[in-house]
């Protein structure tokens, strides 16, 4: 894959989550990031992508290479327009150690990168953005 | 389809998966354990993840369903050759793969196996 | 391309060998001495300068990469890392490129008339203080990234990983945890255990003055992470004031195998790797 500055992908099946994780594996090798951060970036996007399909009913993964600065680093946007998220406060409680939470990993996920924003409202979609700095 | 194979070493099946897997592969892979356990009788499930870089919630589930039904099937189960990036990642995750045992590499998997099985001779 | 950036444009296209000359004299003046690197420096920048110019008027906010404003930038930020690993200061590298204010006057004047020359300058003064301001900025993020990996280096050196026996690593852990430390510990580590094929690592905390809960929570990271891999873990060298403050925050070990000291934990490894030690009168 070229390494292009941001793009977009659908995630409309199965086989986009696998092309989201492939293709953000691809950047971090072109931004040059650590393994262990690597790692980090291409499992959260795995997770927020399965969430996008299988929550969301479908969506899109947008990306942008940042330099700001000097400093590089990844941004994804994971949106959809599904039902969106009523209980804000119970989808950022971790659910896997206090066995409450919804299953979203989204608190997992933001453990997972720099910088992590969520806009979601009941009838209004959702939409998780991202970012690794280097 | 790809569906992963399983490989069968005395009593117990042996399984790699190496590649970026779709989710309903690794449904499909837990759906074949079941049937080879229950098929053959084995007492041991040795799943190597030394080429998996990564091990996302899915792939972790996954793996705790297939140590849990391979109980109930009186197998036990050992994932081996954890990456440590991705050992990392799972314990930023809050992934605590809670009943799956692990070990280093397939060596040390199999002597697990041989002693589990023995301290447990009658199965669990 | 508009009016103002025309004439700057023929400067650097036709007079680059005077403008180099006497911009390093410039340069000179200032008061830094000249290294043998500058007059390449200034090329490379003048050249990486024209490009960008010859690509379009120089963009509002960060240029995109491939962009061959991008390209300047990234010369500018290797003059600057450059100039920082040989000590010297961001107002040293600002002057630099300042300097070439006055050559880049003097051939304007040259080829401007009277009414085309205000702006010029303008121009031209506009697009240097934004070079100059850049490299500040770079040189400062440069030698936070310098010092940054001394740490990592010095870390390194601090926290080595040794074999204690077959199966057996240890890691004796010197001065404060900090998740920054505590990430190359564990890294490293990590690996060893893999490469080594080592079943039990124990981490010994003789030499770490205090532990509040987010040191612990680090520390219990790290034990995780071994364990998941399917090795085990003991961590050495609780003081006794230790041992209180773990108990007093109310922190949960989890079930980690803790000693006192590594000669302790070494027994406890040895134990649990299958070896019986015995003594052989003399």
């Amino acid at each position: 894959m070229a390494f292009e500055p941001t793009g977009t992908l659908p995630i409309e099946s199965e086989q986009h989550i696998v092309a989201c994780r492939q293709t953000v594996r691809a950047l971090c090798a072109g931004l040059r990031f650590s393994l262990v951060d690597q790692t980090k970036v291409i499992t959260a996007a795995s997770e927020l992508s399965r969430n996008t399909l299988v929550h969301g009913g479908g969506g899109r993964m947008r990306w942008e290479v940042l330099d700001q600065h000097g400093r590089s680093g990844l941004r994804m946007a994971f949106e959809d327009e599904g039902p969106g998220i009523a209980d804000m406060q119970l989808a950022l409680t971790d659910g896997w150690t206090s066995g409450g939470g919804m299953g979203l990993g989204l608190p997992g996920s933001r453990r997972l990168v720099n910088e992590f924003d969520i806009r979601s409202a009941p009838g209004q979609g959702t939409c998780v953005t991202i970012t690794k700095w280097k | 389809m790809e569906r992963i194979p399983i490989l069968r070493m005395g009593d117990t099946l042996l399984v790699t998966i190496q590649l970026d897997m779709q989710d309903r592969t690794a449904l499909a892979l837990q759906e074949d354990l079941a049937a080879r356990i229950a098929d053959t009788g084995a007492t041991g499930v040795m799943i190597d993840i030394s080429g998996l870089e990564i091990v996302d919630s899915f792939v972790g589930r996954m793996l705790s369903s297939i140590s849990g039904i391979a109980r109930i099937l009186s197998a036990h189960t050992v994932v081996v050759g954890m990456q440590p990036a991705v050992a990392i990642t799972l314990v930023e995750l809050g992934l605590s793969l809670d009943g799956v045992r692990t070990a280093l590499n397939v060596e040390r998997g199999m002597d697990l196996l041989r002693r589990i099985r023995e301290e447990a001779p009658l199965g669990l | 391309m508009t009016q103002q950036y025309e004439a700057l444009l023929a400067i650097l296209d036709s007079k680059e060998d005077p403008l180099i000359q006497e911009w390093l004299a410039e340069a000179a003046q200032g008061g830094t001495a000249p290294a043998a690197s500058f007059s390449s420096d200034a090329r490379e920048l003048l050249q990486a300068l024209r490009t960008a110019l010859h690509s379009g008027p120089p963009p509002r906010g960060t240029p995109h990469p491939g962009n061959a404003w991008h390209t300047l930038n990234g010369v500018l930020e290797s003059l600057s890392r450059s100039r920082a690993a040989r000590g010297e200061t961001a107002g040293d590298t600002s002057v630099f490129v300042l300097a070439l204010k006055k050559a880049l006057f003097t051939q304007l004047q040259a080829t401007s008339d009277a009414a085309a020359l205000a702006p010029a300058l303008w121009s031209a003064t506009e697009l240097v203080d934004r070079l100059a301001q850049h490299t500040v900025t770079t040189f400062q993020l440069a030698r936070e990234d310098i010092i940054r990996r001394q740490q990592e280096e010095l870390l390194e050196l601090s926290t080595p990983v040794v074999k204690l026996w077959d199966g057996v690593l240890a890691v004796p852990m010197i001065g404060t945890l900090d998740s920054n430390r505590t990430q190359v510990v564990m890294e490293t580590l990590l690996q060893r255990i893999v490469d080594t094929e080592s079943e039990i690592a124990i981490i010994d905390i003789t030499g770490v003055p205090t532990v509040d809960t987010l040191v612990a929570q680090h520390l219990l990271k790290t034990v995780a992470a071994i364990r998941l891999m399917g090795a085990d873990c003991i961590v050495s060298g609780i003081r006794p004031q230790i041992a209180q403050t773990i108990v007093h925050l109310g922190i949960d070990l989890q079930g980690i195998h803790t000693r006192a000291t590594l000669a302790d934990a070494l027994a406890l490894a040895l134990q649990k790797t299958g070896w019986r030690i015995g003594r052989v009168p003399a």
